[in-house]
C-alpha cells in the first residue's frame, strides 16, 4: 500500500459554504452578512454545528485573490445599489458613473472580414451617407438607443476592484470568511442531497498521482451550499451532469470575452463614464466596447460568440484589429497596456437555467442563467440572484425551516421568479436566436424581442446541441485555396501552433505592428497583462479526455481559441496543455468539437483548477 | 527547552510581484502608483521565515507562533485569508505603510513595541524570526534594530537552518560567502534570527486552520493599532525601479548548459 494514498481525508462542518466569489456571491455574502447580527452585536442566528457561535459562512475562490475576476462592466447596478443603498463610487478605484453612450456600427476599413451580401450592400450605401454627423471614421453611430440597451444611471466598474472593495467590507464585518486560492472540486452529493463540497487535493502531480506532500481535499460539509462558481465552474457542471438541465432548457450558447485595460496617451479626452458598444467589425458577427475608467484609462474588448463560425477563431487577434479600427484607435494609439484578461459568457441566458435548487443546494449568477443576453448584462443580474437568495435564507432561519428542495422553491425559487431579472431574462430569452440564421437577421430579431417586451421574435434555431462548425477550407472558401488551407493548418500543427495567424493574414488581416507597449505578442500580454502563474502541486485542470480523438482531430479549435495559447498542437499526442500558461477563461472545453457521447459531453473536461491570471484590475 | 518557544514572527506585506509596479510621487512623498488597487502579498523572505518557526513550533510541544506585521489594514486582511490557511498564528497587526518608502528604525521601533506589548510573552523564550532581507527594499536592518531595541544580543542573519540539539541548545547555520553555511550554537533564547530561505516548502492551504486562525485574526485587526512611519522624516531624491529588459521566448526542454550559455551572451551584448 502507498503510504501516501493512504492519509485520511479530512472534513469539516460549516452551516454555509459557498462556492466562488464573483458578482453573485458578493450579492448574497452582503445581503446575508448585514442581518447576522442584532442591533447589540449579538448573533440573530446561532450555528447548528458550532453551538453557542454564530452561523458558519465560508466562501471558497478559485483564484490566488478575490480581486482576479474579468469582465467589462457597464452596468445600471440597479440590484447592487438596492443592496448598498451607500453606494459611492469614489469608494472603489476605476469606478465611473456612466455620463454618455453611444452605439457604433462598424465599417470595414480593411475589407478583410467576411461580410455576408446583404451587408456589403448595406456598408455600400452607408458610404453613400458619410457627410451625416452620425459618420466618423469609418463609424456610424445610432442616433437612437433603444431603452432596452441603455444603461442610464449606472456605472463603469473594474470587475476586480468592485469585487475586492465588495470583499474587504466583507471581512472586515467578521461575519463571513472568503478563501481565495482555494479551489472546490466538486459537490458532496449523497442520495440527490448536497452535503457540502470537496476541496481540490494539493501536494499533487499534474496527472493528480500524489507526492510526499499529499494533502487530499477537505470535504467541507454544510446545510446549505450555493453555487456562484460562474458559467465554467466544475461544481456547477458536475451538478448539471448529475441532475440534468430543466426539460427544453441548454447551455449551448456561448462567447469568449477578452478585454484589455489601457492607460491612454495624455493628450486623449475621453470623459470618464463615457461608453462605446460597437458592432460590424472586426467580424460581424463580434461585438466590441470600450468603456472610459477614470484616470484616463479605458476597458476594451470584444465577444467572439460561438455562433461566430470561424474553426481558427481567436479572441486575442480580432481583439487587436478591434482596437486598431480607426475610430477606437484615436483614443488608444500611443496607449499602454495595464491589464489584460479573458472568460468565458454563458450566452444561452435564461434557456440555459439549471435546476436553481435541490435538496441541499442553491445555484446563483451566471451559472444560474441570470445574463441578459438582450442587454448584454449580467454583473448587476448575478448580484441580484445573490441578494434574493440572502433574503430567501433568512426567511428560512427566521423560520426555522431546513434546506430542502420544497422549502429552496417556495422561497427563493418563487422570488426569483417574481424579479426583474426573471421578467427581464424573459423578454431577452430568444432575443438571440436570429444570429443562427444571419448577422442581419440576428440584429432584427433583437430590436424585435427588445421593442416588443419579448412578444414577437425571430423564429428560433437555437441549438439544443453543440453548433457543427465548417472545415476552415470551408470557412475560407473564396478567399484561401483549400489546398492552400490544409497546407497552412498541417504545417502549424507540425509546429505546434495556432493556425488562426497564417490563415488571418493569408485572408487579407494586416498583421499586427507589435509596439511593445499596447500592440504585443499574446505571449506578451499574459507576461505584461496581468502575469498568469501557477503553483505546484496541482493537477492539471484541463484534461483531454480520449487523447485518441486529439489526435484524429483536423481543427483542433482549442488550440486556436484558446486565450492564453496554452493548448498547443502537438505531432505527436494531438495537443497538449501548458497549466502555467491558462488564464482560465474555460473556452477550450465549449470549443471543442469532438462529442464523446450522447450527452453531448466534449473530449476536454475542463475541471477544478489552481493559478490563472493575476490582475487586480480588469 | 521545556515549554517550547515563544516565537515572533516580523513579516510584511509587499505588492504582488506579479502586477506592474510603477513608482509615483503621491502627496505624502514616493509610492507605487495605485498601490491600494494592488493585491499584497507576504514578502517572500517573511514568508519563509513564518513557515520555518511553524515548523520548529510544531516540533517543540507548548511553543506559540505570534505574526507581528504592520501594513494598512485592508491589505492585511486580505492576505490573512490566503496566509490565514497555511499555519497557525497568532496575529498582531499594526495599520501603517507598507509601501517600503519608509526609514527601517521607525518602522522597527514601532514592531518593537508592539511585540513588547504582547501579553503573556516569555523573553527568556524568545526566538524572534523574520526575513533577512525585504522584497520591498532589501536593506535587511529592520530585523536587527528590533532586536536591539528588545535588547537581544544573540542576533544571526542570513539563517537557512536552525535545530534544536539534544542538551536543549539552538545549532544554526548562517549563510557565508561561496555557497557554505557558519555553524553556530546558541545555549538558549532570546535570539534574532534573520531567516534566507530555508528548505521548506510553501505548506498547503488547510482550511481548518484557517478557521481557527480567523478566530483571533479579525479581532486583531480590529485592534490594529494606527502607526504613523514614513512621514516626513525621509527625503527621497529619486526613485526608480530596476529597468526591465525583456525578450519572450517560450522554449521548452532546454538543458541547462543551453540555458547557460543564452545567459552568458545575453550578458555580454
Amino acid at each position: 500500500m502507498n503510504p501516501v494514498t493512504e492519509i485520511e481525508r479530512q472534513s469539516f462542518d460549516v452551516d454555509i459554504v459557498c462556492v466562488g466569489f464573483g458578482p453573485a456571491a458578493g450579492g448574497f455574502l452582503t445581503t446575508l452578512s448585514r442581518e447576522l447580527l442584532n442591533e447589540d452585536g449579538t448573533p440573530r442566528y446561532e450555528s447548528k454545528v458550532m453551538p453557542g457561535m454564530p452561523l458558519q459562512i465560508s466562501c471558497y475562490e478559485r483564484a490566488d485573490d478575490i480581486a482576479f475576476g474579468v469582465s467589462g462592466v457597464a452596468t445600471r447596478a440597479r440590484g447592487i445599489r438596492e443592496s448598498l443603498p451607500e453606494f459611492n463610487h469614489n469608494d472603489i478605484s476605476m469606478a465611473a458613473p456612466i455620463k454618455h453612450e453611444k452605439v457604433l456600427y462598424l465599417l470595414d476599413p480593411i475589407g478583410a472580414s467576411r461580410r455576408p451580401a446583404s451587408l456589403k450592400v448595406a456598408d455600400r450605401l452607408l458610404g453613400l451617407l458619410k457627410w451625416l454627423p452620425f459618420y466618423e471614421r469609418d463609424a456610424f453611430e445610432l442616433p437612437y438607443i433603444p431603452p432596452f440597451l441603455r444603461k442610464d444611471g449606472g456605472y463603469v466598474l473594474s470587475i476586480g476592484q468592485f469585487l475586492q472593495w465588495v470583499g474587504s467590507n466583507l471581512m472586515g464585518s467578521g461575519t463571513v470568511t472568503i478563501w481565495p486560492g482555494t479551489p472546490v472540486a466538486s459537490p458532496l452529493i449523497e442520495d440527490d442531497v448536497v452535503r457540502g463540497v470537496r476541496l481540490i487535493d494539493q501536494g499533487v502531480e499534474k496527472d493528480g498521482t500524489p507526492t510526499a506532500g499529499f494533502m487530499p481535499g477537505m470535504d467541507v460539509r454544510a446545510a446549505l451550499t450555493v453555487v456562484s462558481d460562474g458559467p465554467v465552474g466544475a461544481v456547477g457542471r458536475q451538478l448539471d451532469e448529475h441532475f440534468g438541465l430543466p426539460e427544453g432548457n441548454h447551455q449551448s450558447e456561448w462567447a469568449v470575452g477578452a478585454k484589455m485595460v489601457v492607460d491612454l496617451r495624455e493628450d486623449v479626452k475621453l470623459e470618464p463614464g463615457t461608453i462605446f458598444h460597437s458592432m460590424g467589425y472586426p467580424e460581424p458577427e463580434i461585438f466590441g466596447f470600450m468603456y472610459a475608467h477614470s484616470e484616463q484609462t479605458v476597458s476594451v474588448g470584444i465577444f467572439v460568440p460561438s455562433w461566430f463560425n470561424n474553426p481558427a477563431r481567436t479572441s486575442y487577434r480580432y481583439l487587436q484589429h478591434f482596437m486598431m479600427h480607426p475610430y477606437f484607435w484615436k483614443y488608444l494609439e500611443g496607449g499602454k497596456l495595464r491589464s489584460w484578461g479573458a472568460k468565458s459568457l454563458q450566452e444561452s441566458g435564461k434557456r440555459g437555467e439549471p435546476f436553481l435548487v435541490g435538496d441541499g443546494y442553491a445555484r446563483v449568477g451566471e451559472g444560474s442563467g441570470s445574463t441578459n443576453v438582450l442587454s448584454g448584462s449580467g454583473v448587476d443580474e448575478a448580484w441580484t440572484t445573490g441578494r434574493i437568495l440572502a433574503e430567501s435564507v433568512m426567511e428560512m432561519l427566521d423560520q426555522g425551516e431546513s434546506f430542502t428542495r420544497e422549502n429552496l422553491e417556495k422561497r427563493y425559487v418563487q422570488r426569483r421568479r417574481a424579479s426583474w431579472v426573471e421578467q427581464e431574462g424573459r423578454v431577452a430569452e430568444k432575443s438571440r436566436d436570429g444570429f443562427q440564421k444571419s448577422f442581419v437577421k440576428g440584429l432584427m430579431g433583437m430590436a424585435l424581442s427588445g421593442f416588443s417586451n419579448g412578444r414577437i421574435n425571430i423564429s428560433g434555431n437555437s441549438h439544443s446541441g453543440r453548433q457543427e462548425l465548417p472545415s476552415a477550407e470551408a470557412y475560407y472558401q473564396g478567399k484561401i485555396p483549400a489546398e492552400e488551407v490544409r497546407k497552412i493548418r498541417e504545417d502549424c500543427k507540425s509546429r505546434g501552433t495556432p493556425s488562426h495567424d497564417p490563415l488571418m493574414d493569408r485572408a487579407g488581416w494586416p498583421q499586427i505592428p507589435l509596439d511593445g507597449q499596447l500592440l504585443v505578442s499574446q505571449q506578451d500580454a499574459l507576461l505584461m497583462g496581468g502575469k498568469v502563474q501557477a503553483a505546484p502541486g496541482y493537477a492539471d485542470h484541463v484534461v483531454f479526455l480520449h487523447p485518441e480523438f486529439c489526435e484524429s482531430c483536423g481543427d483542433k479549435v482549442c488550440v486556436d481559441i484558446c486565450s492564453g495559447q496554452a493548448i498547443e498542437a502537438d505531432p505527436d499526442s494531438g495537443v497538449r496543455f501548458d497549466r502555467e500558461k491558462c488564464v482560465h477563461c474555460g473556452a477550450c472545453f465549449w470549443n471543442c468539437d469532438q462529442i464523446v457521447d450522447d450527452s453531448g459531453r466534449t473530449n476536454i473536461e475542463f475541471r477544478a483548477g489552481a493559478g490563472g491570471l493575476h490582475s487586480a484590475e480588469n | 527547552m521545556s515549554g517550547g518557544y515563544h516565537i515572533v514572527v516580523c513579516g510584511g506585506i509587499v505588492p504582488d510581484p506579479l502586477q506592474t509596479l510603477e513608482p509615483a510621487v503621491g502627496p505624502t512623498g514616493p509610492a507605487l502608483r495605485n498601490e491600494m488597487m494592488l493585491p499584497a502579498v507576504l514578502d517572500p523572505w517573511a514568508g519563509h521565515a513564518l513557515f520555518e518557526a511553524a515548523n520548529l513550533a510544531k516540533s517543540q510541544p507548548g511553543s506559540k507562533v505570534w505574526w507581528v506585521s504592520m501594513g494598512p489594514k485592508a491589505k492585511l486582511q486580505q492576505l490573512m485569508m490566503s496566509m490565514g490557511q497555511k499555519v497557525p498564528f497568532e496575529l498582531v497587526a499594526l495599520d501603517g505603510s507598507a509601501s517600503g518608502f519608509t526609514e527601517s528604525a521607525e518602522v522597527a521601533a514601532a514592531l518593537a513595541e508592539a511585540i513588547s506589548s504582547i501579553p503573556d510573552l516569555d523573553q527568556s523564550r524568545l526566538l524572534l524570526i523574520g526575513g533577512w532581507e525585504s522584497a520591498s527594499r532589501g536593506a535587511g536592518s529592520t530585523l536587527q534594530i528590533v532586536g536591539e531595541r528588545l535588547g537581544i544580543v544573540d542576533q544571526f542573519q542570513g539563517v537557512d537552518e536552525v535545530s534544536v540539539q539534544e542538551d536543549g541548545s539552538l545549532k544554526l547555520l548562517e549563510r557565508v560567502e561561496g555557497g557554505k553555511h557558519q555553524i553556530s550554537v546558541c545555549t538558549a533564547p532570546p535570539i534574532v534570527v534573520g531567516w534566507a530561505t530555508g528548505k521548506l516548502p510553501e505548506p498547503p492551504n488547510n482550511p481548518q486552520i484557517g478557521m481557527m486562525n480567523m478566530r483571533t485574526v479579525m479581532p486583531a485587526l480590529q485592534r490594529a493599532k494606527a502607526v504613523q512611519v514614513g512621514t516626513g522624516s525621509l527625503n527621497f531624491v529619486s526613485v526608480r525601479l530596476p529597468e526591465q529588459r525583456r525578450s519572450t521566448r517560450i522554449v521548452k526542454d532546454a538543458t541547462v548548459e543551453e540555458i547557460a550559455q543564452e545567459i552568458v551572451e545575453w550578458i555580454k551584448d
